[in-house]
């Protein structure tokens, strides 16, 4: 059997066939009800509602780190201490230099 | 563009939602005789064409009007095709099992005498039908595409959105994998 032959008429035959065009009754109408009875994305509302999320996130997290600078329970004071003793620590032999010379 | 279209579409993106029916009445012979190439059964096609138009409605506003409205909405129709053959690949029959008698005797026609063997057979569009089911859904658009509605590579570049060079080689690729299946399917005894 030649295969590239059989090939060929099998697409023939497709070529042959077209397929039908016919669109079954009140399907237009079927649409139509379906696309009225979606609800009507509005990008404008869509945008907005966003932005309000992204304004309250905003908000929070700025209270959050008001809250972490000004209350007393952050590690303000132990920080300073510890950058004092840091430089004691390597400023120790400049101090020592200028008491023997 | 056609001016009515036009007018249609305009009136549709702002607000006129029914100024759409006279664009479905007008294009869904198209979009069937499309989806009616790669579904078989008529609830897969009818679904297809239903996805077609609800997103050229919700992709009305990207509708630039450079183009005929048509050649927009056949984009859409064959991406959508593209997207139901491989949302259904598994369903792919696995091999050529159990011809019909019809179609056995249209091979058996073709073998003995290939000229007798009639391209208009019911038996021929049958075996044509079995033979792109088997392809992969990218092989069987292309040559559905390439030598059934016999576009030119830069059409189907534009309708599926890939690129000439990659068009180029999915058609090989499918005339290939076309090759393997006609062997297969092709009984023993013949060959």
């Amino acid at each position: 059997m030649n295969l590239v032959d059989l090939q060929k008429k099998l697409l023939n035959a497709a070529r042959a066939h077209p397929p039908s065009d016919a669109v079954p009754y009140a399907f237009e109408q079927r649409i139509m009800a379906r696309l009225r009875a979606r609800p009507v994305e509005d990008a404008a509302l869509w945008w907005g509602r966003a932005l309000w999320r992204a304004a309250g996130a905003c908000v929070a997290v700025s209270l959050l780190l008001g809250v972490w600078i000004y209350l007393p329970f952050n590690a303000t004071a132990s920080d300073s201490s510890f950058s004092q003793e840091l430089e004691q620590t390597m400023l120790a032999a400049v101090d020592d230099t200028d008491e023997t010379w | 563009m056609e001016s009515l279209d036009a007018d249609l579409i305009g009136a549709v993106l702002n607000g006129d939602t029914a100024s759409f029916e006279p664009l479905i009445t007008k294009y869904s012979p198209r979009v069937f005789a499309t989806a009616r190439r790669y579904a078989r059964r008529e609830s897969e096609v009818e679904d297809i064409a239903q996805e077609v138009w609800t997103k050229a409605f919700q992709k009305l506003a990207s509708f630039r009007g450079e183009a005929p409205f048509e050649h927009w909405l056949m984009r859409l129709a064959v991406r959508t095709c593209y997207d139901f053959l491989r949302a259904h690949q598994r369903n792919r029959e696995t091999a050529f099992t159990e011809l019909t008698g019809p179609e056995t005797d249209w091979l058996d026609r073709f073998v003995a005498q290939p000229d007798d063997a009639s391209e208009k057979a019911e038996a021929a569009r049958a075996l044509v039908g079995r033979l792109l089911e088997q392809l992969s859904p990218a092989a069987r658009l292309v040559i559905t595409l390439l030598e059934i509605e016999e576009r030119s590579v830069k059409e189907i570049s534009q309708l599926t959105g890939w690129s000439v060079p990659l068009v180029k080689v999915r058609a090989f690729r499918a005339r290939a994998e076309m090759r393997k299946c006609v062997a297969k399917m092709a009984p023993e005894k013949y060959m």
